[in-house]
């Protein structure tokens, strides 16, 4: 997100989803789209298999992709940058760069030629594990193309350095023009429905709806007016530092919606003190999660089948969800219990409908200015959609980027906060699996997930099994300088040496007690996807 | 400019693109013409020969779905010899099959049946013993009835064409022909994704929801347009609704965008945690720092909030306070959140759990 800000001057996915399925050349870099984004994963599929493009996959394991894909490349976890900066490389070298594009709509050039120059083909390989000759085919496949968008997910932001992944990947893909053209683009592909949404609405310490900061005096005074109380000018705490607020004493009370940090946060350890110290834990939510059993006060919400509203998918397009049975007992919708608790704490918030919600939200959120529930009766608008006579945008940055220029940045590599040694000879990836999802309390209920994934595994190389001498579907132990938890064992070449991959739908096997908390310093986001690990036989 | 070609439908002269199969012209200009083994967004094969006309100077009737149009083109849609050929067809079909519709999952909207009706066939002149397949029983999301199979091909090429799993094919061929995954598998047994594509594409009941069944007559259903609650993507969906109940889910088509009609195995079988009995159906308070939770109105939750909420911003100021929104939640309820945090609290201390 911050990492796209940077380069474009906005955090969210540039093209459309459909665009994937008539482009010439798609790179797609740790995104594991068969199991995250199945049906966009479709398009990428029919795109190869039906209109002839060509598929460049840049990821360590063996993912479903790599079935379709004309050339993989697999860099040792956590030095995608060096990959990145490889191409780049490779691409100012031979000169294939779009030099009008670049010349014309971008700044910083000069420093990004100098930061890649280092990032040579032979050294790449060194580092990453990626044959440079593999590397210069890539390199002009994605760089000659017409049209091609690169496509990354949680793989490439899951780690310290995970801002610095995504200011390459827009670095690489504006080196070559293909930002601000239809089927081109840098797409982050959101792995939950409504991030996006989420972001767009302003629940962010630092920015009200449609990223309009809280610290710019101009918006401050345009939200104290609308909503008619004064407001403060200095941006509130991120999760972590909430969690560490909490440790220290200095926040009294979280109220949590719909969100179940005790499982979804890097060392869940930590967390739980944390939450336990508070005064005051609110959790509000359509099961008794971890969070929820710890929690002073429980408030029983309606899920998405029982309620109106809308939410923003990946490729920005509003669309509505409608209640089709009743919620169990007394369960509420949440925006109606949010009114209400708001109202008894004296600052009073009269809503009959989602809709009068969206009539509010239409009046203060420029990009959602036009986006009002009869337009999007029959099908989702894209925004930003400025006004109700506007069709919405399919593609961003055409013409020129929201912030002028396109800026270069750039970035050396760093490695993975936590290395390999002696006693954690092993990497730990993490991630999700098809058939669940997120934190698991509700694909696990499901009958057909249960059959088809009813337990973590713990995949792992042949290479290394035997080393270990592990048999597929031992129990093994998995520890890492935090903890240590134990699951059965899957033995796939998925998983390349070196390496093991587990995912985190499992409350028997919380894979957060053995992660890795340290953060990248500007996104803010866990290394989930790096640490070292040992593995034995239980 | 594109070239216009035109030609007669039923006496009706209508301009057409060239390229254009007689089938779609038709279709495009209200005239109906049956189909089978014709799916949409895949490749017309004309193996059901169900969409036949006439086609002046043509020497046997022709497949409409698989037919591009040229200009001056003469087409009837409704002669006898059409009529037959269908009815040849359809009568094959139910005979060659096990269709007892009374207990069958399609039954009322099954495209085998509403042909026999719309043909008005009373009875198969044929008797055929139908194949003796078992069904598949073997997992808790896909039934399969190849008895029923009319072997239109609609699965294969909404598995091969559409998601591209690659999973179904042909197995044998001729009389014994038989859809399925490699080695004539059970799903459960091969490499299937259960995206349940195959099972929106069957025209009759040979492919259905195992766990609608019995649960509620096609006419009973109500659906309910509305958008998937897992993954970013967003994909367009129907609940289908009987008794206060998701008995099943299948894909909207009316949409192009995001997902036209594709759904995955967590969209089209991740929704019995909606009705699990242990969904919270109360407010609960724990008055006592380690004690249990006790049942609660909404009226003694709020109070028991506000009161201490209130006593905390008064004695450690509103940054002592701080909230949690969800990517699970709508945009107004993510809208209303930040707005209680920063109006009604008057702190900014407001994240989601997107960064995880
Ligand atoms: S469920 Fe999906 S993957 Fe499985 S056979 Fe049917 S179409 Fe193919
Ligand atoms: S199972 Fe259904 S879709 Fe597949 S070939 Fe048979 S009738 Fe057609
Ligand atoms: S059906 Fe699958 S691909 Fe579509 S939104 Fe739901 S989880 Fe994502
Ligand atoms: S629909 Fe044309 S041959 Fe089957």
């Amino acid at each position: 997100m911050a990492g796209l800000a940077a380069a474009f001057g906005s955090g969210a996915m540039t093209n459309s989803i459909e665009e994937i399925e008539f482009t010439d050349v798609i790179l797609a870099t740790g995104t594991n789209t068969t199991e995250n984004h199945p049906v966009l994963s479709s398009r990428i599929k029919r795109a190869v298999r039906q209109n002839n493009a060509k598929l460049i996959v840049i990821d360590p394991r063996e993912i479903g992709l790599v079935k379709y894909a004309t050339i993989w490349l697999r860099q040792k976890p956590g030095t995608d940058v060096v990959v990145l900066n490889g191409l780049m490389n490779v691409i100012i070298a031979e000169e294939i760069f779009a030099k009008e594009y670049v010349e014309s709509r971008t700044e910083g050039f000069e420093a990004l030629k100098k930061a890649v120059s280092s990032y040579t083909p032979e050294y790449v390989e060194k580092i990453s594990g990626v044959p440079a000759e593999d590397l210069k085919t890539a390199a002009r496949l994605y760089a000659t193309a017409n049209k091609a968008s690169l496509l990354y997910a949680m793989g490439l932001t899951q780690h310290i350095n995970g801002t610095d992944n995504v200011k390459s990947c827009a670095n690489l893909a504006m080196l070559c023009g293909m930002v601000g053209i239809e089927g081109g683009g840098v797409n982050p592909l959101r792995g939950q429905n409504n991030v996006q949404g989420a972001c767009d609405m302003g629940a962010l310490p630092n920015v009200f709806p449609a990223y309009q900061a809280v610290a710019n005096d101009e918006a401050r005074a345009k939200f104290e007016k609308f909503w008619n109380v004064p407001l403060q000018g200095k941006p509130g705490k991120t999760i972590m530092e909430m969690m560490d607020s909490a440790e220290k004493g200095e926040i009294k009370a979280i109220y949590v919606m719909g969100e179940n940090p005790m499982m979804s946060d890097p060392d869940i350890t930590h967390v739980e003190a944390c939450l336990r110290n508070l005064d005051l834990l609110i959790v509000q939510d359509i099961f008794m999660s971890e969070t929820a059993a710890i929690a002073d006060v429980v408030l029983p919400s309606a899920c998405f089948a029982e309620k109106d509203g809308t939410f923003t998918n990946t490729d920005r397009r509003v669309q509505r969800i409608r209640k089709a049975v009743n919620a169990p007992g007394q369960a509420k919708a949440d925006w109606e219990i949010i009114a209400d608790l708001s109202t008894k704490m004296g600052y009073s918030m009269n809503y009959n409908s989602a809709k009068e919600i969206m009539s509010e939200i239409n009046a203060v959120t420029p990009s959602y200015a036009g986006i009002t529930y009869d337009r999007i009766e029959k099908e989702g608008i894209q925004w930003p959609c400025p006004n109700t006579d506007h069709p919405g945008t399919r593609f961003l940055h055409s013409g020129h980027f929201s912030r002028g220029l396109g800026l270069f940045h750039a970035v050396e590599y760093v490695p993975a906060a936590e290395q390999t040694d002696d006693e954690y000879p092993l990497i730990l990836s993490t991630g999700r699996v098809l058939y669940h999802y997120h934190t698991g309390t509700m694909t696990r209920l499901s009958k057909g997930s249960e059959e088809r994934c009813p337990e973590s595994l713990v995949e792992i190389n042949p290479f290394d099994a035997k080393n270990l001498g592990i048999e597929d579907g031992d129990t093994v132990k998995v520890t890492t300088r935090r903890g240590s938890l134990e699951a059965k064992s899957k033995i796939t070449k998925r998983s390349d040496v070196g390496m093991i991959f587990m995912n985190f739908h499992f409350h028997e096997a919380a894979v957060n007690l053995l992660t890795n908390p340290v953060l990248d310093p500007i996104g803010k986001i866990p290394e989930y996807k790096v640490c070292a690990v040992r593995v034995e036989k239980a | 400019m594109e070239k216009i070609c035109s030609v007669t439908i039923d006496g009706k002269v209508i301009e057409a693109s060239p390229g254009q199969t007689i089938l779609e012209v038709a279709r495009a200009n209200g005239i109906y013409i049956p189909t089978l083994c014709h799916y949409s967004n895949t490749t017309n094969v004309g193996a059901c020969r169900v969409c036949v006309v006439e086609v002046e100077k043509a020497r046997s009737l022709v497949a409409s779905c698989t037919m591009p149009i040229s200009h001056g083109m003469v087409i009837k849609t409704d002669t006898k010899k059409v009529r037959d050929s269908q009815k040849m067809v359809v009568e094959l079909l139910w005979a060659s099959g096990n269709h007892d519709c009374l207990s069958c999952e399609r039954n009322g909207e099954c495209e085998l049946q509403n042909l026999v009706y719309w043909l008005g066939i009373e009875r198969p002149r044929f008797n055929i013993e139908p194949p003796n397949y078992k069904i598949e029983n073997s997992n808790t999301m896909i039934q399969r009835d190849l008895t029923k199979c009319i072997l239109c091909g609609r699965c294969i090429r909404a598995c091969n064409e559409i998601q591209v799993n690659e999973i179904l094919d042909f197995a044998n061929r001729g009389n014994f022909a038989k859809v399925g995954p490699a080695f004539d598998n059970d799903y459960i047994d091969s490499e299937c994704y259960f995206c349940g594509e195959c099972v929106d594409a069957c025209p009759v009941g040979a492919i259905t929801f195992k766990q609608a069944r019995f649960s509620g007559r096609p006419w009973e259903i109500k659906k309910v347009k509305t958008t998937c609650t897992y993954c970013g993507v967003g994909c367009q969906m129907d609940l289908n609704v009987h008794n206060n109940r998701i008995i099943k889910v299948t894909g909207n088509k009316d949409y192009i965008h995001p997902n036209e009609g594709s759904l995955c195995v967590k969209g089209r079988f991740g929704m019995d945690f909606i009705n699990d009995s242990s969904r919270l159906t109360t407010p609960l308070i724990r008055k006592e720092k380690d004690g249990e939770f006790t049942e609660a109105t909404w009226k003694e939750a709020y109070d028991f909030i506000t009161e201490r909420l209130t006593e905390i911003k008064k004695k450690n100021g509103p940054d002592s306070i701080a909230g949690l929104s969800s990517a699970r939640c709508t945009n107004e309820e993510n809208y209303l959140f930040q707005k209680f945090l920063r109006a009604a609290i008057g702190t900014n201390n407001v994240d989601h759990c997107a960064r995880l």
